[in-house]
């Protein structure tokens, strides 16, 4: 006897349902991004004000707090995929799931790289439109360029994290979610760096470039598939309308 | 307020139930694709007969051995199209919201508070501030009551020129004097010269085609834009005279009463949607955002028989108070065709009498021809106070969060899950559903 489809089969379309379940990835960022801001608040307020050394170094731990904490909310949110998807496959008509994992694993990536970027981004853009001069207190001049840069590479970064992640969940290989979250930490404390932009953003592009590269060969992707694809874009038949 | 799908309730009257199934004749595949989803997607057993009028259901097996890349094609058009339906609008409203409050100061400057909030919040101890706005939140939530209270029995009366000038009046009070405001404020932050004269031509324009639009007939998207405009109004108001904490208790209550008031048997919002449900009734054009597709103005000329569809509907609105509707059609049994244009199609076509008979041979007609909509992209209501609670909750975020912008954008997401999930149940929430599930058997299973 044929299982009778699930409620809300609006999933069953991958490509709507993936994009317009956005906002339930972007609030899993939201709730690590809470936590780790609630826990420096809490070592900030705990410690002494005075101490500007000890506020900086508590301003690097906040952060390796709030990478930690990203990376673990990703991990929460493949447990939930995965469950999902078996759930999916159990009640889809032909026993396998309509969504495939790598396209959740880029959603998933995307989704929290737009969440992350647009709030790193959006108070700055804001404070571009009102009156006044970048950098005229002494800082640097080109403080909206790099930060517009950064938040580029973040969003990337983050989409690539993505893929990487859930393949390695998927495959067990530790040593890659190891790796991600080490340069996750990595480039957060590149950011640190800053004003001395030669010394963070050009790291922090070859991360990503590196990532992208990685990302790409997870997903399946070859250099040959690269070369079909932009030689025979005329011929290939249009799969989805 | 309330929220509910076309599907679920119909809140349509019955004449144009069964005209819209016989109108929505798309091929055989579609219409049966899309009940197909229609009766997995909502409640299955809802109101397949209403869509079929009596058609057999024998279609349905059929569909399964549809494409399945048309199938996904569907289910993609199909539920998109509802969330973004819903979306957009509640979006519009906010972005109408935060971008006044960020720029127009008028909304943030303290200058009193209502009478239903007659406790200040200037108070010494945070103690008596946290008392304070108990308080005013009491007060509030209980008026609340009594006029949701007071409306349901003057609708079970069918005391309905009482609740028509009740609507009239407050529309009247938002569309004219809050909008003047409104403009006021704004030309001034923006240190625009206005005369008189044409801030009354532009105020009067603007709120009689608003009472037109609202209470009577109107292009959809005319009375959608409206209808978020008073919305944002509305909140406006709420954000400048509510003091903080209360604003944030009021709606922390008022979701729990809207919850309580919904689900409960004997709620009085639920005892308003059954009894207009009983009557067939629509409700309050006024209170009711709708998403319905533009299915009137988009009939196709040339066919005859949906031209005579079309006149069927636009004679009646589906806005317009549904009692007089009935009223009207029953005095005037012609299928509710106007003299003039009966002489019309009579010179076109030749004469046809539109009679019971001829309309229902015509809907047990088999479904053969081309049309624009078809009954599940009939789309969903949302109560405006769904509307105004949302901008209150994301202005006063704004409002008090001093210029940053990561707090707006944060009730903002939070607000989306809570109409994506809603209206949309995607894989999230379906996943927590699934994983209670399977917990539960394997827990079963041990």
């Amino acid at each position: 006897k044929k299982p009778p489809p699930a409620p809300g089969c609006g999933f069953a379309a991958p490509g709507a349902a993936l994009v317009l379940s956005f906002p339930h990835r972007a609030f899993f960022w939201l709730v690590s991004l809470l936590l780790a801001s609630l826990i420096w608040f809490v070592s900030v307020h705990l410690s002494d004000q005075e101490d500007s050394k000890l506020q900086y170094g508590l301003l690097v731990f906040g952060a390796a707090v709030s990478v930690l904490l990203q990376e673990v909310f990703r991990f929460a949110y493949f447990k939930l995929l995965k469950k999902a998807d078996e759930g999916l496959a159990m009640i889809s008509e032909d026993g396998r799931s309509p969504i495939s994992l790598k396209q959740m694993a880029y959603v998933s990536g995307l989704s929290f790289g737009i969440i992350s970027g647009v709030f790193s981004v959006i108070n700055i853009l804001a404070d571009s439109i009102g009156p006044g001069i970048v950098g005229i207190h002494g800082d640097s001049p080109y403080y909206f360029i790099t930060s517009a840069f950064l938040t580029m590479a973040l969003v990337f970064l983050h989409t690539f994290w993505g893929v990487i992640f859930f393949d390695a969940c998927e495959k067990r290989r530790y040593w890659c979610l190891g790796l991600v979250v080490a340069s996750h930490l990595v480039t957060s404390g590149l950011t640190f760096l800053n004003p001395w932009y030669e010394a963070s953003l050009v790291p922090i592009y070859i991360i990503t470039v590196c990532m992208g590269v990685w990302a790409f060969f997870t997903a399946g992707g070859s250099f040959r598939n690269v070369l079909k694809c932009l030689s025979c874009k005329a011929s290939r038949p249009q799969r989805s309308r | 307020m309330y929220k509910e799908s076309e599907e679920s309730v119909p809140l349509l009257p019955l004449q144009q139930e069964s005209m819209a199934s016989a109108l929505f004749n798309t091929d055989q595949n579609d219409n049966s694709e899309r009940r197909r989803h229609d009766n997995s997607e909502r409640r299955r057993n809802d109101n397949p007969e209403s869509e079929t009028n009596g058609q057999p259901q024998n279609n349905i097996q059929q569909v399964v051995e549809q494409d399945e890349e048309e199938d996904e094609e569907l289910t993609l058009k199909y539920g998109a199209k509802h969330v973004i339906m819903l979306f957009v609008p509640v979006t519009l409203c906010m972005v109408v919201v935060v971008a006044t409050i960020k720029s127009v100061s008028f909304y943030t400057r303290k200058d009193g508070q209502l009478i239903y909030t007659p406790f200040t919040e200037e108070t010494e101890t945070v103690g008596q501030r946290a008392l304070n706005s108990i308080l005013n939140a009491a007060i509030m939530i209980s008026v609340i009551i009594v006029m949701t209270i007071l409306l349901v029995v003057l609708y079970k009366y069918r005391c309905y020129k009482v609740i028509h000038g009740w609507l009239i009046i407050s529309s009247l009070l938002l569309l004219f004097f809050f909008s003047f405001i409104y403009l006021g404020e704004v030309f001034k932050t923006y240190n625009v010269a206005m005369d008189y004269i044409t801030l009354a031509l532009m105020i009067w324009n603007f709120g009689v085609v608003g009472m037109i639009c609202i209470h009577w007939k109107g292009p959809l998207r005319l009375q959608q834009a409206y209808l978020i405009m008073i919305s944002a109004l509305m909140a406006l108001v709420f954000i400048k005279y509510l003091p903080e904490w209360t604003a944030w208790l009021i709606l922390a209550v008022i979701s729990v009463y809207d919850l309580v008031a919904v689900l409960c048997p004997k709620g009085p919002l639920r005892m308003l949607v059954e009894t207009a449900q009983e009557r067939n009734e629509t409700l309050f054009p006024a209170l009711i955002y709708s998403s319905t597709m533009v299915w009137l103005v988009n009939m196709a000329e040339e066919d005859p028989e949906a031209q005579r569809k079309a006149s069927k509907n636009s004679t009646y609105d589906k806005q317009a108070p549904a009692n007089q509707a009935q009223n009207e059609d029953a005095e005037a049994d012609d299928g509710g065709f106007s003299q003039e244009w009966q002489q019309q199609r009579d010179s076109r076509i030749g004469p046809i009498e539109s009679t019971p008979e001829s309309r229902a041979a015509v809907q047990a007609l088999p479904s053969n021809s081309q049309t624009s909509e078809d009954p599940e992209e009939r789309g969903v209501k949302l109560g405006l106070g769904d509307f105004i609670f949302y901008s209150v909750l994301v202005g006063k975020a704004s409002a008090t969060a001093s210029g940053d912008w990561n707090t707006t954008l944060a009730c903002f997401v939070a607000i989306l899950i809570v109409c994506c999930s809603a209206f949309f149940p995607d894989e999230s929430t379906v996943v927590f559903c699934l994983h209670l599930q399977f917990f539960c058997k394997s827990r079963a299973q041990r």
